[in-house]
């Protein structure tokens, strides 16, 4: 499964991670180095193996439904780019 | 009075419990160290010299009072992952420069809690990622040791190469650290400083900064296997604050060093003989084990079949994780945003192309990849599945062995540049160390001996879930055989 140029653009627009022309093409050697080398996991016999999603067996826990923190709207916004009146300020998304 | 930050932090915590000096002095023993040493070595990134004086001054208000923690005034350095309220935490990344966080980790907050006195934020690799510390930000960090007639600056390893060169240099008294592949315990082996990951769920992860949600984990790096214990009993906590909290008691795991380990049955793991590992690491090995043999243990050769696919199965997990996590920087609610853009697609891809290093990019990048459609089930639910026959590897030996005895590195400390060129030979740096990570198990690297060139190595121990005990026991007795006692010689 070899990545070419288009598939890395495509990949680094998912990732939303801005990507010169020029880099494409080495990004894709680089990704194509690595994939290779991971592609050794084709060795395995995995049937009928269930996927590891967590190393802890216990199931997820509850709590009870209730507010346990908030009020802290300076806070949240005291790390903001742009902020004004009590919101963050994003650009003008809607045209 | 004799150097106090040449002390470990057990003699130092009784130094102080007994007044034979006060943390404000020990504090600012640190403080005048520090100020000298970091232009070089580069460990911190943060000093909070303020905070440090004023929070020695409370914890000499109550040693006076013949009060206070178990690390009451003991100064420590924290990785720069873990959130300190009020102070700077980027985990190494442009993405955060200039995040304060408004709320405390809670393995910081234990840390206060029991009286610990914080130094300041040590340096890392962005986001965690990388093995040399050459990723961060704000520039490497040095190893304080030099190999003999060489000039050449060495890496003190990552992503914890912060924690780990304070520590080898006496810049703390012990330091915070985090393990996501390796990154505790590489750097621990690359500085003659011992370091610990313990069982997946033990320390909560609130707080610091994500990497790889499955596999992050909160440990020490200290001087000794004692103070490793020390600290690490008071960094884990049952936390509801993270879902992947166990909520079961912390042991007291000092109780365990000094224990004797005859009849221990201890497991040499066939698989760990790798391609290329340099003669005086298999020697170092042998070492261990015939230190191990002698102090009564039963040395059992074990297989670990699925061993040479933990790399490849952490580079499509961890990536993975990683993309999912770090989708949360998108300039808008904190972090890096761009200045200039065309659109809001623009923004996001822009800030985060001028935040991300190279490093946190490229995996960035495999994670979606792997993700994406038509790729999820050949990669990332394959690599699943191959995590689990790496983990049932170490369950189908637990009946035959309580610990396993591995080297941790496939070689000592190498020159910063080194391996910048290709990422793959970077990564085999965690060769030793990964599989823990995938399994969820506790694993100790202790400073067991030296290479040619008088550079430290190190010998892990890896032990059942939950079963730090074990570990540490067996960690203290190597160390104990070992005796390692060599510093590095000052150039900084």
């Amino acid at each position: 499964m070899a990545i070419d140029a288009a598939t890395v653009r495509k990949v680094a627009h998912l990732a939303r991670i801005k990507t010169p022309e020029d880099r494409l093409e080495p990004l894709a050697q680089e990704l194509n180095g690595i994939l290779a080398w991971i592609e050794q996991l084709d060795q395995v016999d995995v049937e009928g193996v269930e996927p590891m999603t967590s190393n802890v067996a216990q199931p997820l826990r509850l709590r009870d439904d209730i507010v346990t923190d908030g009020a802290k709207r300076d806070a949240v916004l005291s790390n903001a780019p742009k902020s004004a009146d009590g919101f963050f300020v994003v650009p003008k998304v809607v045209e | 009075m004799s150097d106090l930050t040449n002390l470990t932090l057990k003699a130092a915590v009784d130094g102080l419990k007994a007044k034979d000096f006060s943390s404000a002095e020990i504090t600012q023993a640190f403080l005048t160290k520090i100020e000298a040493a970091n232009p070089t070595l580069n460990a911190y990134v943060e000093v909070t010299a303020d905070k440090a004086l004023e929070m020695a001054k409370a914890s000499d208000a109550r040693l006076a009072a013949g009060e206070g923690g178990v690390l009451e005034g003991a100064p420590l350095g924290i990785k720069d992952l873990f959130c300190t309220e009020g102070v700077q935490t980027t985990a190494g990344s442009n993405m955060l420069r200039g995040f304060v966080p408004p709320y405390e980790s809670t393995v910081t907050a234990n840390l206060w809690r029991d009286g610990a006195v914080m130094l300041g934020k040590l340096n890392m690799d962005e986001f965690a990622m990388g093995s040399s510390n050459e990723t961060s930000a704000f520039g490497p960090v040095k190893n304080p040791w030099k190999s003999n007639g060489s000039d050449a600056e060495l890496t003190p390893g990552g992503s914890s190469g912060g924690s780990a060169s304070a520590v080898a240099a006496d810049l703390c008294l012990a330091a915070t650290a985090s393990d996501t592949g390796g990154s505790i315990r590489q750097p621990a082996a690359f500085t003659g400083t011992v370091g610990i990951k313990p069982t997946y769920g033990r320390a909560s992860r609130f707080g610091m900064v994500a990497f790889a949600s499955s596999l992050d984990q909160a440990g020490p790096i200290t001087k000794t296997v004692e103070d490793a214990a020390l600290l690490l009993q008071s960094m884990c906590s049952f936390d509801v604050k993270d879902s992947t909290s166990l909520d079961i008691p912390t042991p007291d795991w000092t109780q365990s060093v000094g224990k004797s380990v005859k009849g221990l049955r201890i497991g040499v793991p066939r698989e760990y003989v790798v391609d290329g590992m340099p003669a005086e690491i298999q020697a170092l090995w042998d070492q261990g084990v015939a230190w191990l043999k002698d102090a009564g243990c039963e040395i059992v050769e074990i297989s670990l079949p699925h061993t040479k696919y933990a790399l490849p199965t952490y580079y499509i997990v961890a990536p993975a994780e990683a993309s999912s996590n770090l989708a949360r920087y998108d300039g808008m609610r904190f972090g890096h945003r761009a200045d200039e853009f065309k659109s809001l697609d623009d923004l996001y891809a822009t800030s985060r192309a001028e935040g991300f290093g190279k490093e946190v990019q490229r995996r960035l990048t495999i994670g979606a990849y792997v993700l994406s459609a038509g790729f999820y089930d050949a990669y990332y639910v394959k690599a699943l599945k191959v995590r689990r026959r790496i983990a049932e590897d170490f369950d189908n030996v637990w009946g035959q062995v309580d610990a396993i005895l591995t080297p941790s590195t496939p070689s000592a400390a190498f020159a910063l540049g080194d391996k910048q060129i290709d990422p793959l030979t970077m990564y085999l740096n965690d060769v030793f160390t990964v599989t823990t990570n995938l399994a969820g198990l506790p694993g100790i690297s202790v400073p067991a001996g030296m290479d040619s060139g008088g550079l430290p190595l190190g010998l892990q121990v890896i032990g059942k879930a939950l079963d730090e005990a074990t570990v540490f026991q067996v960690g203290a007795a190597l160390e104990r055989a070992a005796g390692f006692t060599a510093k590095p010689g000052k150039w900084w």
